[in-house]
């Protein structure tokens, strides 16, 4: 126990300070993407690069659904005028599934809506994680934020064991067709009302494996979320942000 | 010994395919179990390759004394002779085969999908035991913690298991089959993906096949680079399942520790790349982000300033006698059973097999020093100090890798895939964090893919982990789990 106890000493204090203090990205971090209409030169290039077809030509200019962004860079890459890049901007979740589309226009957080929501859960979060042909990215950052480093329980967010004391599931993965039942069976488990996080680029559109024979383009069609987070895999500090402005935390 | 019956392909080289041997069944059968049971070959890849109208069964398999992997084949036809009851390795690769293909290993002593067939998820016929006292204990797909999903049936008396089956397949996304046709720009993110936490040794694989297939050249500096990011994914994995062996026997000061340590590794990875997972870094022909002695000074601080922290951790952790007493002789493969079951990686190394590809397929670049072995006794506590060790000689290897960058290392951007050698076979193995994971490819008449195989380290071991349950109290289950971490959807793909 001594031994212990020195470890515990020397291993010091480790919690992070977010949301006081904003996370410390890498300098090489993926973000938001962000484009200058002005500057693009309308060759589509990005769009015939992008591997995930997130980058849409409209009338207007370039959209990049971030929904669909596995944030590789590929569209960036290709942009002789520059006018397309991947910024540092971590917050990405969204409420719906339109917020998702950027166009380059100044990013505002979303406000949360659901009253209801916020009642049941502001204070109070249980999660019921369930992976469904995730690659364990998602899932293992998703851990990240049970560790002393994040400690989400700091907000009243937990992961419970089974979906019977869920409030919300997260779902991860483009849901393959192997794990349809299994994850309807534990949305039917949890009692209601029950809220859902579309976590990852898969589990919001299919991501990588859209269009797969035996997946299901993410979770939209099957059960609507009522968050999208966006990465391949989110950033924990993008996942929590998302969670804490949907639950009505002051960030 | 003959050169007539395989071809040796070097690791992340190319060939002809019509360069394969095609023997007879007999023969293939003997050149196989040969190599195998006599010349100590592993089994790397077992597949069915289709060429005009035929489908030939093909062989990969690693042979540490020649540096190089034995190629051969047969015309399969609708069935053949099971290798399995020789040679249990044989087990997984088999029903793969049967599942996908559909051909016969007739006499296979156990045979069913894989995975699933398509509209069948979670049919499966078990093993079971009959009797007054005898219990079965159901588990999955979907479990407790936060983990992907995969189906357990423990066949028990009292607290012991006589028999653990593992059913997976619940995480199966059409990998193999999204990548043939290919190379297109989704390939190297499907890849990536596959066992999304071993994307650099993924990345890296798949850059050499492409890189062999066509032709393009890779500077030295950029292996150097990619051993690096391959050893921080290493570093970090192992960190987090030792920290997570420490929560599953409720040593809860390492667990806690362990689970903030390992994000400092990830958080190197992203300094390297800008993703945690070391996601679009490795591209064919180098390395996407470069690096300059300054950002190798950085992982190096940073390094240094964790290690002690790190070590102060693990020391804490394995001289506990309360969790040596859960460790020690809980969840024993023995060499034998390793060695016919074909284990790959740290669980193979625990039970005294000295593999690594690292070491027996060596670049001209710097590696870390081997794991000696020692203390071999196949049970948890090995696996946990092989690991330990690894993360000993990765560190002192990563200290002395990024101190010798000195100039600047440019990065190379995303390319589109070239043109790609027609009726080639290329092979590229990397000693992943979990052990050998290997990739084939085979090109068509016109450069794309016909096959693109992946052999996770976890297709392997998932038998092993079967293995050590045997005869074991049902509560050690977690910590022999955790013990060996395999991936789900590296083995469902």
């Amino acid at each position: 126990m001594w031994n212990s106890l020195k470890a515990r000493l020397f291993q010091g204090h480790r919690t992070g300070k977010f949301p006081a203090v904003p996370p410390t990205l890498p300098e090489r971090f993926a973000g938001r993407p962000e484009i200058v209409q002005e500057d693009c030169c309308r060759c589509g290039k990005c769009v015939d690069a992008c591997p995930v077809q997130a980058v849409e030509s409209t009338g207007n200019g370039i959209v990049i659904d971030t929904g669909k962004c596995i944030f590789c860079g590929k569209c960036a890459a290709v942009c002789d005028p520059g006018a397309l890049m991947l910024g540092k901007e971590y917050r990405l979740a969204a409420m719906s599934r339109e917020k998702l589309f950027s166009d380059g226009s100044t990013y505002l957080p979303e406000r949360p809506t659901d009253r209801e929501f916020l009642r049941f859960c502001g204070k109070s979060l249980k999660i019921r994680q369930v992976s469904a042909g995730g690659c364990a990215a998602c899932e293992l950052d998703f851990n990240v934020l049970n560790t002393l480093a994040w400690d989400m329980g700091r907000f009243g967010i937990q992961v419970v064991a089974s979906p019977r004391h869920a409030d919300c599931i997260l779902i991860t993965g483009p849901i393959s067709e192997n794990m349809l039942l299994a994850l309807k069976k534990s949305y039917d488990a949890a009692p209601r009302p029950v809220w859902v996080i579309a976590c990852g680029a898969c589990a919001i559109s299919g991501g990588i494996y859209a269009g797969s024979p035996v997946c299901h383009d993410g979770v939209e069609k099957i059960i609507k979320p009522d968050l999208y987070v966006p990465g391949c895999p989110p950033h924990p500090a993008t996942l929590l942000e998302g969670m804490l402005r949907l639950m009505g935390k002051k960030i | 010994m003959s050169n007539q019956n395989y071809i040796l392909l070097k690791n992340g080289t190319h060939t002809d395919v019509r360069n394969i041997p095609v023997l007879d069944e007999d023969d293939f059968r003997k050149a196989c179990l040969d190599a195998l049971l006599i010349d100590s070959c592993r089994i790397s890849s077992f597949f069915v390759r289709p060429e005009s109208g035929k489908q030939f069964l093909t062989a990969v398999l690693a042979d540490p004394a020649q540096q190089g992997f034995r190629v051969l084949s047969m015309d399969a036809g609708h069935s053949y002779r099971s290798l399995t009851a020789e040679y249990p390795g044989f087990n997984r690769f088999e029903r793969d085969v049967f599942e996908s293909c559909g051909i016969m290993p007739t006499g296979h002593p156990n045979l069913k999908p894989l995975r699933f067939p398509a509209g069948n998820v979670g049919k499966m016929k078990f093993f079971s035991m009959a009797g007054k006292a005898v219990h079965e204990v159901a588990v999955g797909p979907v479990h407790a913690g936060v983990i992907e999903p995969g189906h357990f049936r423990f066949e028990c008396m009292g607290e012991k298991v006589y028999s653990l089956e593992i059913s997976l397949g619940y995480q199966h996304r059409g990998v193999e089959k999204l990548l043939c046709s290919g190379p297109d720009a989704r390939s190297s993110h499907i890849i990536e993906t596959a066992a999304g936490d071993t994307s650099i040794a993924a990345a890296w694989n798949y850059a050499r096949i492409i890189e062999s297939l066509g032709g393009i050249t890779v500077d030295p500096q950029y292996n150097d680079l990619r051993q690096i990011a391959l050893e921080l994914e290493r570093c970090a994995n192992h960190i987090g399942d030792l920290g997570a062996l420490a929560g599953d026997v409720a040593f809860l000061p390492t667990a806690s520790f362990c689970g903030r340590i390992r994000g400092e590794y990830l958080n190197m990875s992203a300094d390297l790349c800008g993703n945690r997972f070391g996601r679009n870094f490795i591209v064919p022909g180098g390395c996407r982000f470069g690096a300059d002695k300054l950002l190798a000074q950085k992982i190096s601080a940073k390094l240094r300033t964790v290690m002690p922290e790190l070590w102060n951790a693990l020391e804490l952790m394995f001289n506990s006698p309360t969790v040596l007493d859960r460790f020690e002789n809980t969840g024993t493969v023995s060499y034998d059973d390793a060695r016919a079951l074909d284990l790959t990686g740290p669980a193979a190394r625990a039970c005294g097999m000295n593999v690594d590809i690292r070491h027996e397929f060596p670049g001209n670049w710097e590696i870390p020093q081997a794991v000696k072995p020692v203390k071999c006794t196949g049970d948890v506590l090995s696996r946990a100090a092989v690991r330990y060790a690894e993360l000993k000689n990765s560190h002192t290897y990563l200290l002395s890798a990024l101190e010798r960058i000195s100039g600047n290392i440019s990065p190379v951007e995303w390319a589109p895939v070239p043109a790609l050698q027609k009726n080639a076979i290329a092979i590229s193995s990397v000693e992943a964090w979990r052990g050998e994971l290997c990739h084939t490819a085979v090109t068509g008449e016109d450069g794309r893919f016909t096959v693109f195989k992946i052999t996770d380290p976890s297709l392997r071991n998932w038998e092993g982990l079967a293995m050590a349950l045997r005869d074991e109290e049902i509560s050690h289950f977690p910590i022999c789990n955790k013990s060996f971490n395999l991936s789900y959807c590296g083995h469902d793909l």
